[in-house]
């Protein structure tokens, strides 16, 4: 009798072709928006974490103020070059200690000029950030000390000013400062927040001071510790030296922070996170929308389905083979829409994680919830109003206009 | 009651009404369609029923055929109290029981007219193998022999109400109910639909009770039952025995 009834369901999915058509509309335009929004939004999460994760945990970041989204580190007081010093003779299980100073510049020559970032440093920089030179050498310690004019390019700048032409020995404008190019950055691409960091030119830390900035502030140091060494134990070591260095007593809240890479990829993650959210929410008005589509036919047809189901029980069924009938229909609708959706919503987000460059994150989680909501909603508005029309007596059924 | 058993088959009165009525609305606009009716029908028996328009025909055979429920009276079918059946149980009597014409013809739209003398087949749970030649030689029987796979819309009036005669003989029921079967048609055909009623009652025992206009199709009866204003006028069988 199973096989029947479904036979019967799927005849009356054939004939009222444009109901069922637009019933699977709305289910499928509900599940493959929900579906394809959050798989988007989890891959962008997922992506930015493992630009961040490829970073490493053995260099730490150390800033005025403390990280995470919203905070700023510009009104925090700065870091000097004492607190390098420091920080150098005093932590164990270090590599590099390297101060930096930065803010956007203008970069000169000859007709060529763009707006780059200019960054006060010393040689330990790019050893710190384990960075390579394509070509020329790093700063010479005198050349830090005494606040030489020389600076090393970034790939980007490095290309943009001169083309093939050679840029070795040549004398470049930065800001106010003519400076010798002494070497040149291997590409290190795209950061996990969407910046091009080999738009940059390096100078000597003390050059920055003295003729860009016009003061002594570091705004940054990058800490970088021994490979096998407890990288929790520098930053807490470093911690311990700000706060004495910085004259915070017991119970105050830090005025810096020290972070590795991964814990400001988690803190960036609650941004993305909240991308998927808004994107999630966005998905759930169109599964709403799409619900009330279905609600909508399914109520409109049920005056025309009245006529049917008295007539059904008038030749002799029972209310409940065709109350079977009525939600064999609905689920047979709901399923043929969900799928439909389930793959298309997929098919979405798989194309755009190909065009976007993110991982593909498939979520069974939201599938199913998808599925089961817009299952539902076709079931319940298929199913209820039908009920109501079986429990007529047969005549009272066929009278309904 | 799944089973024809129940029914006391023996009960010399298929239909049996007794002060039966039927109203419509309360207070003013209240319509007596149905005035403490009696009526008997013996099994076998071929009847016509007569009357004006309003006088309460339809509604009597909506009860007769458990599609509607009296408000007053008792009706008995094969001897069982109606009344006291549940949805179920009616149901299952229509299923077992009852052929039934609408006035309306009440056809399933968009279904072409093979499927939709097949109907009360698939509830008595035949398969498509034995549903299909069954429905296909009441289509016959009817004279729509051509016209199996067209949808009620792609049918004229009368053909239309003969898919609806053929639904309700197909399954050879013990009593037909028809409402005016011969309402649409023309003469000639109304005459063939006559002898095919008349050769179900003689050939199969049907019991058969159809309400006409046309006092040419009463002819066919052997009895005939004159409604007016929810009463019975007049009736043969009562006449005769008088
Ligand atoms: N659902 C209803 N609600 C209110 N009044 C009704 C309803 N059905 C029938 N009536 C009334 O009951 C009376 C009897 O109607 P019925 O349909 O039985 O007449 P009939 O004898 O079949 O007429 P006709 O020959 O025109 O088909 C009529 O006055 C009609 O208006
Ligand atoms: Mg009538």
């Amino acid at each position: 009798m199973f096989f029947e009834t479904l036979k019967l369901a799927v005849q009356a999915i054939r004939r009222n072709a444009l109901r069922s058509f637009l019933t699977l509309l709305g289910i499928v335009i509900g599940v493959s928006a929900v579906i394809a929004m959050v798989t988007i939004g989890n891959g962008t999460t997922v992506k930015v974490q493992e630009e961040m994760a490829k970073l490493g945990t053995n260099v730490l970041f150390v800033r005025p103020g403390q990280w995470g989204p919203g905070r700023s580190s510009a009104t925090a007081k700065q870091f000097n070059d004492r607190d390098v010093v420091e920080m150098r003779e005093q932590l164990r299980g270090i590599r590099a200690v390297a101060p930096l100073a930065q803010m956007s510049a203008t970069v000169v020559y000859g007709n060529e000029s763009r707006s780059t970032g200019a960054i006060g440093t010393d040689a330990s920089y790019i050893v710190a950030q384990d960075w390579e030179l394509a070509r020329g050498r790093n700063f010479l310690d005198g050349e830090t000390r005494s606040g030489q004019a020389v600076c090393i390019l970034g790939k980007t700048v490095q290309e943009q000013l001169f083309g093939g032409e050679e840029s070795l020995g040549k004398r470049i404008r930065l800001s106010n400062v003519s400076c010798e190019v002494i070497g040149t950055l291997e590409p290190k691409g795209e950061s996990g927040f969407g910046t091009d960091r080999d738009d940059v030119v390096l100078i000597p830390l003390r050059t920055y001071q003295r003729r860009i900035a016009g003061n002594t502030d570091i705004n940054r140091i990058t800490v970088s510790a021994l490979d096998g060494a407890d990288t929790s134990k520098v930053q807490a070591d470093i911690e311990r030296l700000l706060r004495e260095r910085r004259g915070i007593s017991g119970g105050e809240e830090d005025d810096f922070g020290v972070a590795d890479m991964k814990q400001i990829a988690d803190a960036q993650a609650v941004t993305t996170g909240i991308l998927t959210m808004l994107l999630s929410a966005v998905a759930g008005v169109s599964l709403l929308v799409g619900g009330i589509g279905i609600m909508n036919i399914m109520l409109v047809s049920v005056t025309e389905r009245t006529r049917e189901i008295g007539i059904r029980l008038a030749i002799g069924a029972q209310e409940s083979q065709v109350l079977m009938q009525f939600l064999v229909e609905a689920v047979t609708l709901s399923l043929l829409g969900g799928a439909i959706g389930v793959a298309l919503g997929l098919g979405l987000a798989g194309a755009v994680s190909v065009g976007m460059q993110i991982p593909f994150v498939f979520d069974l989680g939201i599938v199913l919830i998808a599925f089961v909501f817009s299952a539902l909603i076709g079931v319940v508005f298929g199913y209820f109003p039908a009920r109501r029309a079986a429990q007529l007596d047969p005549i009272d059924a066929l009278r309904r206009e | 009651m799944s089973d024809e058993e129940t029914f006391d088959a023996s009960a010399p009165n298929v239909i049996d009404l007794r002060g039966v009525s039927k109203t419509y609305g309360r207070g003013e606009a209240e319509v007596r369609a149905l005035d403490r009716i009696d009526l008997t029908i013996r099994r076998g028996e071929f009847t016509a029923v007569m009357g004006p328009s309003g006088s309460g025909k339809s509604t009597a055979m909506n009860i007769i055929g458990c599609l509607d429920q009296p408000t007053a009276g008792s009706y008995r079918f094969n001897g069982v109290e109606v009344g006291r059946l549940d949805r179920k149980q009616r149901a299952l009597l229509r299923r077992h029981y009852i052929g039934f014409v609408f006035q309306g013809f009440n056809l399933l739209a968009r279904t072409s007219a093979v499927e939709n003398v097949e109907l009360p087949l698939i509830y008595r749970g035949l398969r498509q193998s034995e549903r299909r030649p069954l429905a296909l030689k009441a289509l016959e029987r009817v004279g729509l022999a051509g016209r199996a796979g067209h949808t009620p819309s792609e049918l004229s009036g009368g053909q239309q109400q003969r898919v609806a005669i053929a639904r309700a003989i197909v399954t050879d029921p013990a009593v037909l109910l028809a409402d005016e079967p011969t309402g649409n048609l023309d003469t000639r055909t109304s005459e063939e639909i006559m002898d095919l009623l008349v050769d179900l009652n003689t050939s199969k025992g049907i019991t058969v009770l159809m309400v006409t206009h046309e006092p040419e199709m009463a002819g066919y009866a052997r009895r005939v039952v004159e409604f007016l204003d929810g009463r019975i006028a007049s009736d043969s069988a009562v006449l005769e025995a008088a």
